[in-house]
């Protein structure tokens, strides 16, 4: 320890002052994160039916989402690290307050409406609950004991609880996996993992039979047969299918997609918005897009393996991998492999609060990768 | 640095970490090859099919909303119906300029600020061939301008959908209810397919009980469209299908005849058809038109109703709970008679106060302020002239149990069960009741009190009309129904529980009781027997709606309005063969015979009169 931390001293003797450094950015994480909302806001003008409103909508929540980044990058991972628990409770604290106070739309109850201004606070979570895991568990031995697992557990599925309440079980979902990985990350016993998949796959009767609604049962019968309701949440998957497939090797190019033109895709330019992009880029334009995701987790897992404290890799780790469960949930769904969940495509799907809190997450991410380089 | 396995090891810790992070950058890579695989035999495989299929996807599938199912009256006329309202819409597409046409409508027509303006927000997030709304329910002239005007109005339409109408405005209000948009709350409970193309939903009354029914199977229409995307040619249709006819057992000229009776005072009246147990009528006043809600009520138009010292939302048939009062007498007088507690014969000599062993404060007959009814009050006379003390005597002796007992065979205290939402169960009460809702025992001063229907029972009007139609029909009982059919096919009134078990001699005594509360010389509802060419059983009954002390005279000079007695009567006719049975309060009405009687009266008049020409017409 002591030695290395000599050598890094030599390496670096007068402190880094180039203006990355300065300003806490990692120089890749923010160029593929560029590209990816050049890619988003290319195909949004297209799926949007060409509107200029939505893709300036589109691009002042980017530039909120940045600054966000940039804001979260300037404290030190120690900052995170203590104040998670703090985070975490004020995010269970709203989430109760939603169930009781909450607005929304379209039967679900997701907003704190502080008259000025909206509040989501399940997309705090969706940072909270893997920083407070990491942060639990790295304090203590890892690999983690049952009694440790089990607490780690308990402070994942409350707020899993109380979103799948709301209810919005895409989001709900993705809290479950964050605290997962984190606790899987942390070295969970080989035991508790078989366990856990065990438990998982007990659990489908419960789900089915006492929490899904029926709407949300309804979706997934869709998928075992989308021609049953056309009119229905099968017309969606039958439309994104057939939007997809037609867009061949090298799609019907920018705005010429006649399924999302014509208005028969619908929620083109949310979270179906991936059909969009394969129907006009086709195959090419998916396989790249998913390249450049692939490459942005890539980086975010050097930044976790470089991280300086248990705490720092856990988080890295976790919201990297979460980060693909976001991915590959709307992907499948738009494809037609996983039910259809209320779930946006990051960074490419229209919709601000999302994107300011993926930018926040990769801002803890920046943090964390510039901490190395200061100690 | 020293360590075994109880510290921590933080190059071991890193170790696990890595080969942790590993399994999940293998993970990661499997489901993207996943992914990738997927993509690959939608775009590649599967590639011509998808194509095909997108060329040929010129279709647009539609919904074609049901038109609502329409409500009855008994004799066929209509109480709900569906008309065509027209809204006026823009395709900008198809319009050159429609800063202009804008102009060039509002000088036809009025179109107010805040209809420009939300249609301005709703065109930036259209698509320019779609259907945009400028202006709702147009009227017939605006309709003919747009017209004659057509020519120059290119990409303006009007559009036409069906919307709830209630002609007979408010004498339905209460029992038939209104449809509404559908809210946030109702939004996550519906079935959304079944609703798409449907923007109302059933809110109160039996538009609500009956949703289900009422609402039609959705149908749906593919539509070819061209290259723009706007529909073109109806390739395929599946018809919605209608939702179900209601016919009641309401019949308009009694509901008629009851609500102008009211003549505007607060209260509440149900009819019933003894036979069935068909609501004949049934009517809460003052009303409301359910008109206004359909598209949506203004606030100041709402806010006027709600906040109305009158209360005109206030469903009191089947919500309003009030004491019964005297009107609950022949129920207890058949009770003590059929357990051999009173006979015909017996008498009592009412001086006018009742004294109960252990208590000093005596009760006293507030209904008769000059020394009681004298000597010989037997159960005859005390129904006829309505006399407490006899009834302080008779409730004590046959004892909450047997009272309470029967008081929810003949329909007191629950539910009725008829069909339509928000029914209040009103309050019969007995030991266990108090014990629950008070946490004391049973005292015999409740008793007493309960023996004329004061203290704590509370009963609905709707349960008033039952309890009538019981006793008229001689302890049938039947739940009371407003539906008659559905789509043409009878539903069958069933008896909900076996006979009341009361001897027949007892029944003949008191229908003979009721009948004199009318017919009589001194009977309390003598006034509505002028001119009348058949016979009324009834009996009046008067509630407090403030408490008035033993020795204080009640006088309704000294108080406000609000505070006066409430006025109630039961009754049924024609006494020997009953056919209808009515049960109705008059709020501050004061006295049963004066306020209450002559609206039943009027109900069995119009009830007489159209069996009358139902005869003739026969012949």
């Amino acid at each position: 320890m002591h030695r290395n931390d000599f050598v890094r001293q030599l390496n670096n003797p007068g402190g880094d002052r180039r203006p990355s450094r300065v300003l806490h950015l990692d120089i890749p994480l923010l160029l593929l994160l560029l590209a990816l909302c050049g890619i988003g806001l290319t195909v949004l003008y297209s799926a949007s039916g060409q509107s200029i409103f939505y893709v300036k909508r589109q691009a002042s929540f980017m530039l909120a989402g940045l600054l966000a980044m940039l804001i979260m990058a300037q404290f030190k991972p120690r900052f995170w690290e203590r104040g998670s628990i703090l985070i975490y409770i004020a995010g269970l604290l709203s989430l109760v307050a939603v169930l009781y106070f909450g607005v929304g739309a379209k039967g679900a109850q997701r907003w704190l409406d502080f008259g000025f201004t909206r509040f989501q606070p399940s997309e705090l979570m969706k940072i909270a609950v893997p920083m407070m895991v990491s942060a639990y568990l790295s304090r203590r031995h890892l690999p983690p004991q049952f009694k440790h697992v089990f607490i780690a557990t308990v402070a994942t599925l409350l707020p899993v609880f109380l979103v799948a309440r709301q209810p919005d079980l895409g989001t709900s979902l993705i809290i479950f996996a964050s605290g997962f990985f984190a606790i899987f990350l942390a070295g969970l016993g080989k035991r508790y993992l078989v366990a856990t998949v065990l438990s998982a796959l007990a659990a489908i009767p419960t789900l089915w039979f006492y929490v899904l609604l029926d709407y949300q049962k309804q979706r997934v019968l869709t998928l075992l047969n989308p021609g049953e309701d056309k009119l229905g949440a099968g017309w969606n998957i039958i439309q994104s299918t057939t939007a997809i497939g037609s867009g061949g090797w090298s799609g019907k190019g920018w705005t010429q997609g006649t399924q999302s033109q014509l208005n028969f895709l619908p929620e083109s330019h949310t979270d179906f918005i991936i059909a969009v992009l394969a129907e006009e880029f086709g195959l090419i334009g998916v396989l790249s897009l998913l390249l450049v995701y692939l490459l942005l987790i890539g980086r975010c897992m050097m930044i976790a393996l470089n991280a300086q404290t248990q705490f720092s890799r856990l988080v890295a780790g976790t919201l990297s991998l979460t980060f693909f469960v976001y991915i590959f949930v709307n992907m499948g769904m738009v494809s037609g492999i996983l039910p259809v969940v209320g779930a946006p495509l990051p960074f490419i799907s229209y919709g601000g609060s999302a994107i300011v809190t993926l930018f926040s997450g990769f801002g803890i991410l920046m943090a964390i990768s510039t901490e190395q380089k200061r100690i | 640095m020293m360590h075994n396995g109880a510290f921590s090891d933080p190059e071991r810790e890193r170790k696990l970490f890595a080969r942790r992070l590993f399994v999940g950058t293998l993970l990661t890579l499997l489901l993207s090859l996943v992914l990738g695989l997927r993509y690959f035999d939608l775009q590649i495989s599967r590639y011509e099919d998808f194509a095909t299929q997108s060329n040929n996807n010129r279709v647009l599938v539609r919904p074609l909303p049901p038109p609502r199912g329409l409500i009855y009256d008994r004799s066929g006329q209509l109480i709900a119906d569906n008309r065509p309202s027209y809204n006026l819409t823009i395709v900008p597409e198809r319009s050159e300029n429609v800063e202009q046409l804008l102009s060039e409508l509002g000088k036809l027509i009025t179109i107010s600020e805040r209809d420009i303006q939300s249609f301005r927000k709703k065109l930036t997030r259209r698509r320019p061939f779609e259907q945009t709304t400028l202006h709702v329910n147009l009227s017939e002239a605006e309709r003919a301008i747009l017209a004659v005007n057509g020519h120059r109005l290119d990409g303006a339409e009007t559009s036409a959908r069906l919307i709830r109408h209630y002609p007979h405005r408010d004498l339905y209000a209460h029992v038939v209810g209104y449809v509404g948009r559908i809210n946030e709350r109702e939004s996550q409970t519906i079935e959304t397919v079944k609703y798409s193309g449907t923007d109302s939903i059933g809110k109160v009354g039996l538009e609500k009980f009956y949703e289900k029914q009422l609402l039609g199977t959705v149908g749906s229409e593919q539509v070819e469209t061209n290259a723009r995307g706007r529909a073109m040619r109806i390739l395929q249709q599946t018809p919605a299908l209608p939702g179900d006819n209601l016919t009641l057992y309401l019949d308009t000229d009694l509901q008629r005849a009851a609500f102008d009776a009211f003549k505007g005072e607060r209260g509440a009246l149900v009819a019933i058809e003894v036979e069935t147990g068909g609501i004949l009528a049934m009517v809460s006043t003052p009303s409301y038109d359910p008109n206004l809600f359909v598209t949506g009520i203004s606030q100041k138009n709402y806010d006027s109703l709600l906040y109305s010292k009158d209360r005109p939302l206030f469903d009191r048939a089947i919500r309003g709970q009030y004491p019964p009062g005297s009107t609950i007498k022949p129920l207890f007088g058949l009770i003590a008679l059929q357990h051999n507690i009173v006979t015909p014969n017996y008498q009592i000599n009412d001086n006018g106060y009742f004294y109960f062993e252990g208590i000093d404060r005596p009760w006293r007959d507030h209904n008769f302020a000059r020394g009681g009814h004298g000597d010989g009050v037997n159960l005859s006379k005390a129904i006829i002239e309505s006399c407490n003390i006899y009834f302080y005597g008779l409730g004590i002796k046959t004892g909450i149990d047997l009272l309470s007992n029967y008081g929810s065979q003949f329909g007191l205290g629950a539910k009725t069960g008829i069909d339509m939402p928000g029914e209040r169960p009103g309050i019969m009460p007995n030991r266990a009741w108090k014990k629950g809702a008070h946490g004391q025992s049973w005292f015999n001063g409740d008793t007493i009190n309960t023996s004329i229907g004061q203290g704590f029972m509370l009963t609905t009007p709707l349960q008033l009309a039952v309890m009538s139609a019981r006793i008229a029909s001689r302890g049938d009982v039947r739940a009371p129904r407003l539906v008659k059919s559905i789509n043409g096919i009878e539903q069958t009134a069933t008896q909900v529980a076996t006979n009341i078990d009361i001897d027949t001699k007892h029944w003949d005594y008191m229908h003979q009781a009721m009948q004199d509360v009318v017919h009589s010389r001194r009977g309390t509802a003598r006034s509505i027997n002028v001119e009348l060419d058949y016979k009324i059983a009834g009996k009046t009954g008067t509630a407090q709606a403030i408490s008035i002390d033993a020795e204080d005279k009640y006088d309704s000079s000294k108080l406000n309005k609000n505070q006066w007695d409430h006025a109630l009567f039961v009754a049924f006719a024609p006494a020997k063969d009953p056919k209808i049975a009515i049960g109705l309060i008059v709020e501050n009405g004061e006295h049963g015979g004066s306020s209450a009687a002559p609206i039943a009266r009027a109900v069995f008049d119009a009830y007489m009169a159209s069996q009358e020409s139902a005869t003739l017409a026969t012949k």
